[in-house]
């Protein structure tokens, strides 16, 4: 909110006044109502290995991330950038695989990548799209650059957090939204079935689009179902559906009703266990068979893990200069890769000052926060690196920029935020101005995520500067 | 519509219902012993014990209190989530099976039962239920109320709708008969016919209240109570709403609008069974239970109200290949005819 010489920054200028002005008390007791209706609506996310109270709210700060409209811009074009980039890198790795001919990613990396569906090179997706949905973290470093933290371009999830955190805010701060200018968000649903839409097989006029579940007991599944009834789409679970010659059905009390969109929040291994996974219950036995037949669309398509893949991910500005001839506007955080002779020494020498990631691992697990570990946790990476060096990467720590947040005690502290902007990819590519901004509430903490003690914020994008 | 939904709100229906009514049931019955002088264990078991009885789960009751008093009673119908028909699990039920359709139901009806189940989980529901049990079982009362207005005001009248109406109504005649079997040695029969006592008349009227029979049992028949007379009424009644047949004549319609059928035409098992249940309330009397016993009839009432709930079930909900090893059978025998 302020800049490094203590002045409020000019487009926080008009909330810091609002806020100012605004009595402690009333504060909290809108910040009490915020908390209660979250709960009443029932948005909450369930803990795993957490039996007893298995509901919680995504604890929420009222005080909103702004982003001013020439900030925004530089934002959503680097989005664009990337999902573009990555689109084209993932068609061609599972087709004529140049990039990796050529040299320009050692074809190692690729074809040893634990996502990498060795089953779909050939095979040419609906629209040739791979990564309909993209969820890319970013972070602010010292000098207030946006840097990518890493794209999530399986299942990401987060966005109805985003529709429902504006929804508390327009609550409770009405009058704020049209004095400070802020962009909408709300269109985010009819955006994201017209892309779906858009997918579907050729020759369907009118295609039944459903979202699939893994159930009720997934930690998002809140959102799924908040997302189907804004697109107002079925959800099914795999049990609702059938294949049958080689077209999918959903099972209804009027007999079976054919499916032509999946927006699946289901991972490419549970999807049909006469593929993948053979232990799998959520998916539909088939269902690849039908996709491959091209009478069902995946959203997003299989095999786009593999541009997850945290290796994958140093690559990306390569890719970004290979396919589209451009600098990359938002630039990754600098990488180190375990599986490199020069890199690997380096990260041995300085585990204790590193962040160390596994290559497929999320949502805050399987990594090593070396200056904040304890000499027996980075000696137990230290070997797990060697055993497997492939799936290892490290990066500098980088502070996150703070954020002014609530605390227990009603005062305001400085707490490490990130962004999560939602990139959809149909017939063009769609950023609704804005994101999840996950804040670290634990003092000192850089770990945003839900699981792990982080909340959120709203986000704003202002149609001016000020 | 999916049939998973279909039946996620035929049993959030049921469930809604079912805690409705066993506030009413537990709530009577606490009021009735304020009227009784002496209360020994054996009088005390001889009270609550139908009671639990009616819900069937008199083992489970058993195996985990020794003796059937108010408050182990209370407890167990109330409280206990390892009952699977107390009101606590009957709401978590409910709530479970809306969180399954969110996406189907509307945010009323949604904010309504998860307020309703925040709050028996709650101290503040127990703090109630200590210090005024009436104020507490009202609040259920009300809130289930509450739910089924929303759902009529605020849901669309579609299908689900209907799969809803089909769940409450039959819940709610089955809990009709159990609520009368409770106390079915009161009624008279052929071999054994008997005189009321006054213990009788006190029991026949909370089991009125405890229907919301009490005022339309007084406007049809007068002040004074007899025990056929109140049969008649929470089973043979087309215009009482919390009566067998008229929860019967609702559960038909619905049954036929799901399906598009017309009356006394059926197009499945669940039609053909309720259409003929009904053809029997309408045209049947009191006598005839009475002859065979109260106990036996309602007894094959319940029966028959199973067979409709499990004829629906295989009509509209049961999915034919639900075997995974099965179904992944068949699919690679269908890839290799290309």
């Amino acid at each position: 909110m302020a800049g490094a010489d203590g002045k409020i920054r000019p487009h926080y200028a008009k909330f810091e006044r609002l806020l100012r002005e605004m009595p402690r008390e009333e504060f909290e007791q809108k910040r009490h109502a915020a908390d209660l209706s979250f709960l009443r609506q029932g948005i909450t996310f369930n803990v795993y290995g957490d039996s007893a109270g298995t509901e919680r709210i995504f604890p929420f700060d009222l005080v909103p991330r702004i982003i001013p409209a020439k900030e925004w811009e530089r934002i959503e074009a680097g989005l664009v950038q990337r999902i573009t980039a990555l689109n084209l890198f993932l068609h061609d790795i599972y087709h004529e695989q140049n990039i990796l001919k050529d040299g320009t990613i050692p074809p190692f990396y690729v074809l040893s990548g634990k996502h990498f569906r060795r089953e779909f090179v050939n095979f040419s997706v609906p629209k040739d799209i791979y990564i309909h949905i993209c969820g890319t973290d970013l972070i602010r470093d010292a000098q207030g650059n946006y840097l990518v933290l890493e794209d999530n371009g399986r299942c990401p999830s987060g966005v109805s957090y985003v529709l429902e955190n504006r929804g508390a805010m327009k609550r409770t701060f009405p009058t704020m939204f049209e004095e400070i200018g802020v962009r909408p968000v709300e269109h985010y649903p009819q955006e994201l079935l017209k892309m779906l839409q858009y997918t579907a097989p050729d020759g369907v006029a009118e295609p039944n689009v459903v979202l699939l579940t893994p159930g009720s007991y997934n930690s998002a599944y809140f959102e799924h179902t908040y997302l189907a009834r804004q697109m107002g789409i079925e959800i099914v679970e795999g049990r609702d559906l059938v294949v049958r010659d080689g077209r999918v059905f959903m099972r209804t009390t009027k007999g079976q009703k054919q499916v032509h969109v999946i927006y699946r929040r289901l991972d490419d291994d549970f999807l049909d266990p006469t593929v993948f996974r053979r232990d799998s219950a959520l998916g539909v036995p088939g269902l690849i068979h039908s996709y491959r037949s091209g009478n069902v669309s995946l959203a997003n398509s299989i095999g786009t893990g593999i541009a997850d893949d945290k290796v994958m991910y140093y690559f990306v500005p390569r890719m970004i200069k290979y396919y589209l001839d451009q600098e990359p506007i938002l630039p990754n955080v600098p990488t180190y890769l375990a599986s490199e002779e020069k890199d690997f020494a380096y990260i041995m020498e300085n585990l204790d000052k590193l962040v160390v990631k596994s290559a497929n691992e999320s949502g805050g697990y399987g990594m090593l926060m070396g200056p904040k570990s304890t000499q027996e946790e980075i000696e137990t990476f230290r070997e797990l690196i060697k055993a497997d060096p492939r799936n290892y990467i490290a990066q500098p720590m980088i502070s996150l920029s703070t954020h002014p947040t609530r605390q227990d005690d009603g005062t305001f502290e400085g707490r490490h935020i990130d962004l999560r902007p939602f990139a959809l990819y149909g017939e063009k590519v769609v950023i609704v101005p804005g994101g999840l901004t996950r804040v670290a509430l634990r003092k000192g903490s850089l770990v945003v995520n839900s699981s792990q003690g982080g909340g959120s914020k709203d986000t704003w994008v202002l149609y001016g500067d000020e | 519509m999916l049939s998973r939904v279909a039946h996620c709100l035929y049993w959030m229906s049921r469930y809604i219902e079912r805690a409705d009514n066993t506030a009413r049931i537990v709530d009577v019955n606490l009021q009735l012993l304020l009227d009784f002088r002496k209360l020994d264990d054996q009088s005390l078991a001889e009270h609550w014990m139908p009671i639990i009885e009616s819900t069937g789960d008199e083992e489970k009751f058993l195996s985990r209190h020794p003796k059937a008093t108010g408050p182990s009673v209370t407890e167990f119908l109330v409280f206990d989530t390892e009952n699977p028909n107390s009101i606590i699990s009957s709401i978590s039920q409910a709530r479970e099976n809306a969180r399954m359709v969110r996406d189907q139901i509307t945010v009323e009806l949604w904010v309504e039962l998860n307020r309703l189940y925040l709050w028996i989980r709650s101290t503040d529901a127990r703090d109630l239920w200590r210090s005024s049990p009436a104020d507490f079982f009202a609040q259920i009362r009300n809130t289930s109320l509450l739910l089924v207005g929303t759902i009529y005001a605020t849901v669309v009248h579609n299908e689900g709708w209907y799969f809803m109406q089909v769940g409450k109504f039959l819940e709610r005649a089955d809990k009709i008969t159990r609520i009368l079997d409770v106390r079915h040695t009161i009624f008279p029969s052929k071999e054994t016919p008997r005189t009321m006592s006054q213990r009788d008349a006190l029991e026949l009227s909370s089991m009125l209240r405890s229907c919301s029979a009490w005022d339309a049992y007084k406007a049809a028949y007068g002040a004074e109570v007899r025990p056929e007379w109140v049969a008649e009424m929470l089973i043979f009644s087309d215009e009482f709403p919390r009566s067998v047949r008229f929860c019967v004549e609702k559960l038909d319609d619905a049954l036929r609008r799901i399906s598009g059928v017309a009356p006394r035409r059926f197009s499945n098992d669940a039609e053909k069974l309720s259409g003929r249940l009904l053809a029997e309330l309408e045209y049947g009397s009191i006598d005839e239970g009475l002859a065979i016993g109260l106990h036996e009839y309602l007894d094959q009432l319940q029966v028959k109200f199973n067979a409709i709930g499990a004829a629906l079930f295989n009509a509209y909900i049961s999915q034919p290949f639900t075997n995974l090893e099965d179904e992944i059978i068949v699919q690679q025998e269908m890839q290799q005819q290309q």
